[in-house]
């Protein structure tokens, strides 16, 4: 089976998404198209038999106002050293990656058909020697604070502009890689560099307090050294996350920066969302069926908003 | 080494650290990173030098790594340090899933390898790095003899396109390469000495010790070739099989665990291009001990008796 780009619901225009100039306008554009975006991974995931719907799903407004919105970049000039970078060190969450990746020009839409196949470069996890514009190839969890304090300090130290977003999840702060990442950001006091945590609570495994519980973390990366907003942001609100980077943004020699999104792992489908069992899970057509159609009616209240 | 003064000793540690200083007057890419062990590394006199450009990670090396890495990414050349043994096995993913799988341009620069920190005693001995950066994709393994050696490694690996382990060790140790008509180059084994009956291959400060036993092995009629193998990995096969298409036999001194390292190296490619008598001098898969340097090396295997005694028996 090939997968193809449904015509059922109302699509936008990406590129015209990115050139919107009426700010009002283009944050209602953003949020319609990360839904957009929820229905294509839930179909592309579906046709191909495979998983990571609930990490896709949770970061998919946070992605889709990046790319579409807070970071200067140019997809057709993936090397450009003025850049803004951002790593999506839970890279198990690649088929949000790379919808949004495609949508914003990196590649064509109709390569998604080739996620996971052999000889593709949508690997499984993403790969940066496979496909330009991808900053940094994930999959492991754990490395993404390090290596963009690295990315950071070397923006900072060429007297560079450019800022550094590193997304991670509950997994890379499992992981002790990451607090050393922190130490290190905080030590140095690397600006430009912002920490941007999908806080969905939920694992591989289970919920997070049963697996490993984080208490609170603002207190922890305040703790550590970081500027931490002082509250968190709905993370599948485009405005609120369009507030939560201007707040960065303001903050551009305060050090490393923590925000800290609300989101839901696996958000739009009732029986999905803050559901473990979805992280990796394949999505049979029972399944499917009854998902589809509450993205698709969620899509249409955007519509009337557009 | 028939000369009558004594050759001039430096460490491989000293030889890195003043490279790093030379080399940071002009590449101003460069930028160096070490885990709470620049003073016994000798990256604090890069630190001293050039303090926008070198960052103290304190002890955790996979963050390093991962730093490190980051800073390839942003455009830096960085060379990342701390004792071989934490940089290799607590780095181990980092540098195989950010630094090797992307051949991001890092050096890996692994002090005190061998049996060098040796009153540390084992948890801090190194001997096992070499099989693990081998098995790398995209690694290039280099493990130098002498200062010169360091030296060179260090300018060319500053120039390649992907990542390099760079093997150091603690003592200062003889300086044997003056009077090599070539100098260590990355890939290409070098000649140390031509002989007939038997092959040594050799890599890092035991090249001293093989060097005598070569000289013993002339005095009593055995033409022995001396070939310093010092990269490990890509492996210059042609020049290896040459000489043992000529002497027929090959003796491997390193020291490391037998198991991976130079001798892994030698046989994967003996094995399969001319196979020929082979036998191994490394520490024999154990966990070694505190003491003296010298006489650990002695009790390991690595003393020029010992080298002179298994060339006989491979040739008897
Ligand atoms: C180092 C490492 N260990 C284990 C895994 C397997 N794994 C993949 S995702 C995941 C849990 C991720 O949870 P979280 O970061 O909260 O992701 P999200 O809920 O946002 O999808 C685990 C354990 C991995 N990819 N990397």
């Amino acid at each position: 089976m090939t997968f193809t780009i449904p015509t059922d619901i109302r699509r936008l225009d990406p590129q015209a998404v990115a050139a919107e100039s009426d700010q009002i306008k283009k944050n209602a554009h953003i949020q319609y198209l990360a839904q957009e975006n929820r229905v294509d991974v839930l179909d592309l995931l579906h046709d191909k038999g495979t998983g990571h719907w609930g990490g896709s799903s949770s970061v998919s407004e946070i992605l889709t106002t990046l790319y579409f919105d807070g970071m200067n970049i140019r997809p057709d000039e993936p090397e450009w050293a003025d850049r803004d970078r951002v790593v999506i060190s839970k890279g198990h969450a690649a088929p949000m990656i790379y919808t949004v990746m495609a949508k914003r020009g990196y590649f064509p839409v109709e390569e998604l058909d080739s996620l996971r196949q052999i000889n593709s470069r949508l690997q499984g996890h993403p790969c940066m020697r496979k496909l330009p514009g991808v900053e940094l190839s994930t999959g492991a969890l754990g490395h993404g604070i390090s290596v963009c304090t690295g990315i950071a300090l070397a923006s900072n130290l060429q007297k560079r502009e450019t800022w550094t977003w590193c997304i991670v999840g509950e997994g890379c702060l499992n992981e002790g890689e990451s607090w050393e990442g922190i130490m290190t950001a905080a030590k140095f006091k690397t600006n430009r560099f912002v920490v941007l945590v999908d806080h969905n609570k939920v694992q591989l495994d289970g919920p997070c307090d049963d697996i490993m519980p984080l208490g609170s973390l603002a207190d922890k990366f305040r703790a550590f050294g970081f500027t931490v907003a002082d509250h968190s942001y709905d993370g599948h609100d485009v405005n609120a996350i369009q507030e939560s980077l201007a707040w960065a943004k303001s903050n551009d020699t305060s050090g490393p920066l923590c925000i800290i999104y609300d989101t839901h792992k696996g958000h739009g489908v009732d029986f999905m969302s803050d559901n473990y069992k979805w992280h990796g899970a394949p999505i049979g057509v029972d399944d499917y069926q009854s998902a589809r159609p509450q993205l698709v009616e969620t899509l249409k209240e955007l519509e009337a908003s557009l | 080494m028939s000369t009558t003064t004594a050759p001039q000793k430096i460490a491989l540690r000293d030889a890195f650290g003043a490279g790093l200083v030379e080399l940071g007057k002009t590449n101003e890419q460069l930028v160096a990173l070490d885990a709470d062990v620049s003073s016994s590394c000798k990256t604090a006199a890069f630190g001293a030098a050039y303090p926008d450009r070198f960052f103290n990670c304190g002890v955790g090396e996979a963050n390093m790594v991962d730093i490190a890495a980051g800073l390839a990414l942003g455009g830096q050349r960085p060379v990342c340090s701390t004792f071989a043994l934490f940089l290799v096995l607590k780095g181990a993913e980092q540098i195989r899933n950010t630094v090797c799988y992307n051949k991001l341009p890092v050096i890996i620069a692994g002090g005190y390898g061998g049996l060098s920190d040796s009153y540390d005693g084992a948890s801090h001995q190194s001997l096992t790095d070499i099989a693990v950066m081998r098995s790398l994709p995209n690694m290039t393994v280099v493990v130098p003899g002498d200062a010169n050696g360091v030296q060179h490694a260090l300018e060319q690996g500053l120039e390649m396109d992907g990542p390099l382990y760079l093997r150091l060790s603690r003592n200062p140790t003889p300086v044997y390469s003056n009077t090599c008509s070539e100098p260590l180059t990355i890939g290409k084994i070098r000649r140390l000495r031509s002989g007939s009956d038997i092959t040594i291959a050799v890599c890092g400060v035991v090249t001293n010790q093989t060097l005598e036993a070569v000289d013993i092995l002339d005095q009593q009629g055995v033409s022995a070739e001396l070939l310093e193998v010092h990269t490990l990995k890509p492996f210059d096969t042609e020049t290896l099989i040459a000489s043992v298409a000529k002497t027929g036999r090959i003796l491997t001194v390193e020291e490391h665990n037998v198991i991976g390292g130079l001798a892994g190296a030698v046989a994967e490619c003996t094995a399969q291009h001319h196979p020929v008598p082979m036998k191994t001098i490394g520490v024999q898969d154990c966990f070694t001990e505190s003491g003296d340097y010298d006489e650990l090396l002695d009790k390991y295997g690595l003393s020029t008796q010992n080298i002179v005694a298994k060339a006989k028996e491979l040739l008897s």
